[in-house]
């Protein structure tokens, strides 16, 4: 493979409530039993892409141990291999990452050392499959100096989350708008860019000596006129994570059998860390439908449109519902969960109820566990 | 590099006859076990977790999907720089080329993997039991005792003990006799099959007993070290261990796993069982499923109902099916409103729609009665089941069957079709 990725983990995020008190968001826990961060690494690794640097800062350490060895994705390498730049201190620089320019620009010295021509920029908070091949030749047919991939969004969405992008006929974007407040158009950046190495180095450069950190509003949009930025359009399921509803609903997501079967069963696969839980048990009293499960579960009651994540302990006489289960959660006999995103490693008591009333809560318990 | 104290020599070559078509293209401890496992999950899961990090497993009959399912060792973090699990089939020799031709014969073949680690003690195992154990206290048995071998042995029901090898040890548990299989036993302390010896004395009597053909641990090595006074004791364990060599018994240890608190319980964050995830993807069950007092592995899509059964991972099981008392194991489909009542399907197996399997009355098997009994149907792996059959009790099918292979659309109990050539 011609390019080195350089996945962008570290920003903070206030949209996600308690789900990202403790965690990066590439950390979360996606359909049942994978990782956020699972796709963008499958990704690279299924388009032969040998060598990845994870960029990342806030809360990194569940993402840390997620990433703990390489093997899962296939990164356990001689040539290349699987690394995880956070910020470090030395003789002349003293500061966390102040934005996502910057964050590369700290390790500028890995991207001068590597021999790649290419380099692929992503975020670790998408849910999605994409061959980097494909932009890549695009990339080189079109003599982008940097390409974006683009996503049309359904037109009753909100996109004032996204960077919006508007582009000519030859695809060039002549319009780049960071979280607009009125959005020009419904067709947004997906985060995943491709740049020539050398390219990027200079850019990065450039915004170091002038005191501008972030990618997009200081390369991206500053440049949109001078260099020849092309957007790429992708079409098949994409989905970013980053606020509770949005979350939810990506979640909810697998529950459709086309998606399952895109991201589950066709080639190529999805790779996640193993965590050798046995098979899911449906103990006497057991009610399950139209819910996914993951190994280590074991449901002595009902459960119905909801996903239950590794791990999870369901008592008796319970009713889940429309509910996210993040893993190891442990649910008391007699409780009552609807429309709720439950976080991981929670232990809810017996005889509770919890229900988003308006929209999805997300319930954080952290009582104490006793086992027998 | 660092001696090792005590390596495993796991004997996983054998065809293991008495599971029938479920071993015809396999090797037995690579038949699926509990959903997910395999069954040499255990012996080696039991290994690591033991502290034993140098495992050389012997194959020899069908390796193929064992090689595969053990590969560097990575689910049992078997992936060493020193030591790690070594496959160890046999090989061509400048004076002869044998196979291995009895447990004791294939751990004297690879004397020189032994030697190049130089142990205090080695650990023989075979790899088609179902159990927890932790060598490292049978160790420390062994070792308080000043023992040449111990022999793991267990306390069985004195009217079952005739179906085993059984020992007669004194107040000290040393072992003082030998009864292999005896009408009156007069103990109920039975081997299991696992040993570990002191290696010199291992040593010495392989090489002893090298001519000895079909050299077995049981039968020649034991009694030979007994005869020369060698101290061997037996260790007395208790807790749950299956010998899963008939389809009876291995139908009925699967079917322990899915009690409300199982005797063999995997859910147990102490002692896990690894196994190499091929997928690891959740498990779907759709709006009309039923699932009750069941195990369901990874991937596996519940369109129909499930009662009483082991199902593996990458299964689907499509609208209006119905499964009742069986094991389905990984990637098989199962067509729709066909209904399977006590069967154990094979890997890759795919059965059409509207079939019935177990049905009839009981029948014995023309085939095998000693292998085929239990009133079970048995299928073999990647065979292909065509739409609209019957099958009755104790049948067995392997292989891509047609229409035109069941007369009637119906395989009376009793019956099998065995295609040859399926598999290689």
């Amino acid at each position: 493979m011609k390019a080195l990725g350089l996945i962008l983990a570290g920003g903070n995020n206030n949209r996600m409530q308690e789900l990202s008190a403790k965690r990066a968001i590439a950390a979360m826990p996606i359909g049942g039993s994978y990782r956020s961060i699972d796709f963008v690494l499958s990704n690279m690794t299924n388009s032969h892409v040998q060598t990845v640097a994870v960029l990342t800062q806030y809360n990194a350490r569940s993402l840390n141990e997620h990433l703990s060895s390489s093997k899962w994705w296939d990164f356990g390498r001689k040539q290349g291999g699987l690394y995880t730049f956070t910020p470090t201190v030395t003789s002349d620089n003293s500061w966390w990452y102040r934005g996502t320019a910057d964050a590369m620009c700290q390790n500028i010295d890995f991207l001068r050392k590597r021999h790649e021509p290419y380099v692929i920029i992503a975020g670790g908070d998408c849910i999605y499959k994409m061959d980097y091949n494909k932009v890549l030749d695009y990339h080189i047919e079109k003599k982008a100096d940097i390409t974006v991939v683009c996503k049309d969004m359904p037109k009753d969405e909100d996109v004032s989350r996204f960077g919006v992008v508007r582009m000519n006929e030859d695809y060039r974007i002549v319009e780049f708008e960071e979280k607009p407040m009125v959005a020009q158009s419904n067709t947004i950046s997906t985060g995943v860019y491709i740049i020539r190495r050398r390219q990027l180095i200079e850019m990065l450069e450039r915004c170091q000596e002038e005191n501008r950190w972030d990618f997009v509003n200081d390369i991206l949009i500053r440049y949109k006129n001078m260099k020849h930025i092309y957007g790429y359009k992708m079409e098949d399921y994409w989905s970013n994570i980053s606020t509770v509803d949005s979350y939810y609903k990506t979640n909810m997501d697998f529950l459709n059998p086309d998606v399952r079967k895109y991201f589950f069963r066709e080639a190529p696969q999805i790779y996640s860390k193993i965590d050798d839980y046995p098979p899911a048990k449906y103990n006497p009293g057991s009610d399950v439908r139209n819910s996914l499960i993951s190994s280590g579960c074991i449901i002595n009651s009902k459960v119905e449109g909801s996903l239950l994540f590794k791990n999870v302990f369901v008592g008796n006489n319970c009713v889940i519902k429309n509910s996210v289960i993040l893993n190891d959660v442990y649910i008391g006999d007699n409780t009552h969960i609807e429309n709720c995103i439950v976080e991981s490693r929670g232990t809810l008591r017996a005889n509770t109820y919890y229900c988003g009333d308006n929209g999805v809560k997300v319930v954080a318990e952290h009582n104490e566990r006793f086992m027998i | 590099m660092i001696r090792k104290e005590m390596i495993a020599m796991l004997l996983a070559g054998g065809q293991g006859s008495r599971l029938g078509v479920l071993t015809s293209g396999v090797a037995k401890p690579a038949v699926a076990f509990g959903g997910k496992y395999r069954i040499i999950d255990f012996p080696l899961s039991n290994c690591i977790n033991s502290g034993i990090d140098t495992v050389g497993v012997l194959t020899q009959y069908q390796p193929l999907r064992l090689n595969r399912h053990i590969g560097i060792g990575i689910p049992w973090d078997l992936d060493r720089n020193n030591g790690g699990v070594t496959v160890l089939p046999p090989y061509e020799k400048s004076t002869n080329s044998e196979w291995y031709t009895g447990t004791a014969n294939a751990i004297y073949q690879n004397l020189n993997y032994m030697d190049s680690y130089d142990p205090e003690y080695v650990l023989i195992l075979s790899g088609d039991h179902i159990y927890k154990m932790d060598y490292e206290v049978m160790l420390d048995f062994h070792k308080a005792n000043q023992a040449d071998i111990t022999i793991a042995t267990m306390p069985v029901p004195i009217e079952e003990a005739s179906r085993f090898g059984v020992v007669i040890t004194d107040e000290n548990k040393k072992i003082t006799e030998f009864e292999e299989k005896p009408e009156h036993p007069r103990s109920n302390l039975a081997s299991m099959g696992i040993y570990i010896f002191s290696w010199k004395v291992l040593k010495e009597s392989l090489i002893a007993m090298k001519d000895q053909s079909n050299c077995d641990f049981g039968k020649h090595i034991i009694p030979y070290c007994h005869e020369k006074q060698q101290r061997i004791f037996a260790y007395e364990y208790n807790g749950y261990w299956k010998d899963v060599g008939t389809l009876g018994s291995y139908w009925e240890a699967n079917m322990e796993l899915i009690d409300l608190i199982p005797e063999f319980n995997l859910y147990e964050e102490y002692w896990k069982i690894y196994t190499k995830n091929e997928n690891v993807s959740p498990q779907f069950i759709a709006a009309d499923a039923r699932v009750d007092k069941s195990i369901v592995g990874e991937g596996t899509e519940i369109y129909g109902e499930v009662y009483n059964s082991v199902i593996g991972s990458g299964v689907s099981i499509g609208k209006g099916a119905v499964v009742r008392d069986s094991i389905v194991m990984k990637d098989v489909q199962i067509g729709e409103h066909t209904i399977i009542d006590k069967s154990i399907v094979g890997d890759k197996t795919e059965i059409g729609k509207n079939c019935r399997l177990g049905v009839g009355d009981y029948a014995p098997s023309t085939l095998n009665p000693k292998v085929y009994a239990f009133d079970l149907v048995t299928i073999g792996e990647n065979s292909i089941i065509p739409d609209n059959v019957s099958i009755g009790k104790n049948t067995a099918i392997s292989g891509v069957t047609e229409a035109s292979d069941y007369p009637g659309g119906m395989l009376a109990s009793g019956g099998a079709i065995i295609k040859e050539g399926d598999s290689v």
